[in-house]
């Protein structure tokens, strides 16, 4: 359902790269982590597919979509088919757990009973039920991670990027938030993740994808975490 | 799209409350720009008011002899008010001068004497001439004179007039006129400015604290005016709350300065206020939300670009 074909990403002293050649492409329903070294390229790649970033050379497809032909006032639309999470969780400081995960339904215009519906269940399967009305600024770490993925899956997007999801918590945050991107990927979506964590890859035990001076160095589809 | 349109509104408000330390520094800001604003529209209105009463107070009167027919002093009334620079012209005949001059005189035993024994009027009639602009009464006296020399060359029927002895303080007050005006003009367009670009860099710090979570609503795939709607609709309320503490505050500055210059100026600018109320909250905040709005426009196209 992704596709990169060839895809180099120059910075702008046209010499140095930080994506050179990637060609690969991940299948429905799978979960890749990428994993490589700080600046080997992992965000780059996951920017490309939100259309972030513009690649220097190549292309990149979203099932039959070319990703950086979609027009500037069709893009709102076009991200609204993939769920994001970040290391740094991205909430909207003065919106609730609540209205953060509603604000990504309103943006794409659900109705009222369907926001009231949908909320409650992605919080429910993230297990923050009993802090819907909490600010980011009065949560854990993890629990606003939890709250950011519930957002990312609410519009039951096709795919989830999530770059570094786990870089700022603790062992048992971690393991809570590989455990509910493992549940989310059983559900049927598609994840793709970055990290550095070799616990996180071992936990998975599926398809690792290496990276190296933004190039792809190994493709494991049962992968260890090799540097 | 209702939908979207209460969902605007309601993001708005709630960010207006949230965010309540931003918001009220920016509706300060703007409440002090619409004040200086409003002052402007004060002193303007003071200002005007008191010339119109100084010009009011000006005129050329021409002194006739006593013996000039009154029908050629009829024909150069005629003549004057058919002027464009002449505002009007009043006739005062040889009986009321000599009324005027009793009354004037009452407890001047001397003058009353001497009116005695001339056992006849010795006034002239007289003509009051109001000009349009004080600069306009030069072009009346040159035209009376040409008149004069015209009609009666030899018998003189204008015995004065006082143009000539007025000239100077004539002079004096246009050019006052003209530099206050002008000098008006100038500092109202820079308080302006200032105000205007105050405004405008308050209200982009504002958003500026706001640009991450515009990146974080492009993300999740808000579009632009879903994103936009919310802070434009805040540049608005900030522009009507700050019109009406405008409005509030002038009140008990103009009770405070409202005697004074009343004594002054013979202008009560608190009665200007009161009468004035509705429409001075319309021009302000009619200002404030234009500013409001253009400066939370401008500064949210900077962070809506990818």
């Amino acid at each position: 359902m992704i596709y990169f074909d060839n895809v180099s990403k120059l910075y702008s002293d046209g010499r140095s790269a930080a994506l050179q050649e990637v060609t690969f492409q991940v299948a429905p329903n799978e979960f890749v982590s990428i994993v490589g070294h700080s600046g080997a390229g992992k965000t780059t790649l996951l920017k490309m597919i939100i259309a972030e970033d513009q690649p220097s050379h190549g292309k990149v497809f979203f099932e039959s979509l070319d990703v950086h032909q979609i027009p500037r006032a069709k893009l709102p639309h076009y991200r609204r088919k993939i769920g994001t999470v970040f290391q740094d969780f991205k909430l909207l400081p003065n919106k609730t757990a609540y209205e953060n995960v509603a604000f990504a339904m309103e943006a794409n215009g659900r109705s009222d009973e369907e926001i009231a519906e949908n909320v409650p269940q992605a919080l429910a399967l993230v297990d923050l039920e009993d802090k819907v009305w909490h600010f980011p600024h009065e949560l854990s770490g993890g629990e606003k991670q939890r709250v950011a993925i519930a957002r990312a899956i609410v519009n039951q997007p096709d795919i989830i990027i999530a770059d570094e999801p786990t870089g700022n918590l603790d062992p048992i945050a971690t393991y809570e938030i590989v455990q509910i991107l493992r549940k989310i990927n059983e559900l049927g979506t598609t994840v793709i993740m970055t990290t550095h964590n070799k616990g996180v890859i071992d936990e998975i035990d599926r398809r690792v994808i290496t990276m190296d001076n933004g190039k792809i160095v190994r493709d494991d589809t049962k992968g260890k975490y090799v540097l | 799209m209702l939908t979207g349109i209460r969902r605007v509104f309601k993001s708005g408000l709630v960010g207006f409350w949230r965010s309540a330390y931003v918001s009220l520094a920016s509706v300060f800001v703007l409440t002090i720009s619409l004040f200086v604003i409003g002052a402007t529209m004060f002193l303007d209105q003071l200002l005007t008011v008191s010339l119109q009463t100084l010009q009011s107070k000006v005129d050329i009167n021409v002194y006739f002899v006593p013996e000039a027919p009154q029908e050629e002093i009829s024909r150069l009334q005629t003549a004057l008010e058919a002027l464009p620079d002449v505002e009007s012209v009043s006739f005062t005949s040889r009986e009321e001068s000599l009324e005027i001059y009793r009354e004037r005189n009452q407890g001047d035993e001397i003058a009353m004497q001497a009116l005695e024994e001339l056992n006849e009027n010795p006034l002239g009639a007289t003509l009051a001439i109001q000009a349009k602009e004080t600069s306009q009464y030069e072009q009346i006296a040159q035209f009376l004179e040409e008149q004069q020399a015209q009609e009666s060359p030899n018998a003189p029927v204008i015995d004065e007039v006082n143009y000539n002895r007025n000239r100077e303080s004539i002079d004096k007050l246009t050019s006052i006129i003209d530099a206050v005006e002008q000098a008006g003009f100038l500092i109202l367009v820079i308080l302006l400015l200032a105000s205007v670009l105050i405004t405008f860099n308050t209200i982009r710090l504002a958003i500026y604290t706001a640009r991450e979570e515009i990146s974080i609503m492009r993300l999740v795939g808000a579009g632009n005016m879903f994103i936009r709607g919310p802070f434009m609709l805040q540049g608005v309320m900030y522009g009507l709350l700050a019109a009406f503490l405008a409005v509030l505050l002038f009140y008990p500055l103009l009770l405070w300065l409202a005697p004074g210059t009343e004594a002054f100026f013979e202008f009560n600018l608190l009665d200007y206020y009161t009468a004035n109320i509705v429409y001075i909250f319309l021009v302000l905040a009619g200002i404030g939300i234009v500013l409001g709005l253009v400066s939370s426009a401008l500064a949210i196209a900077r962070y809506l670009r990818v």
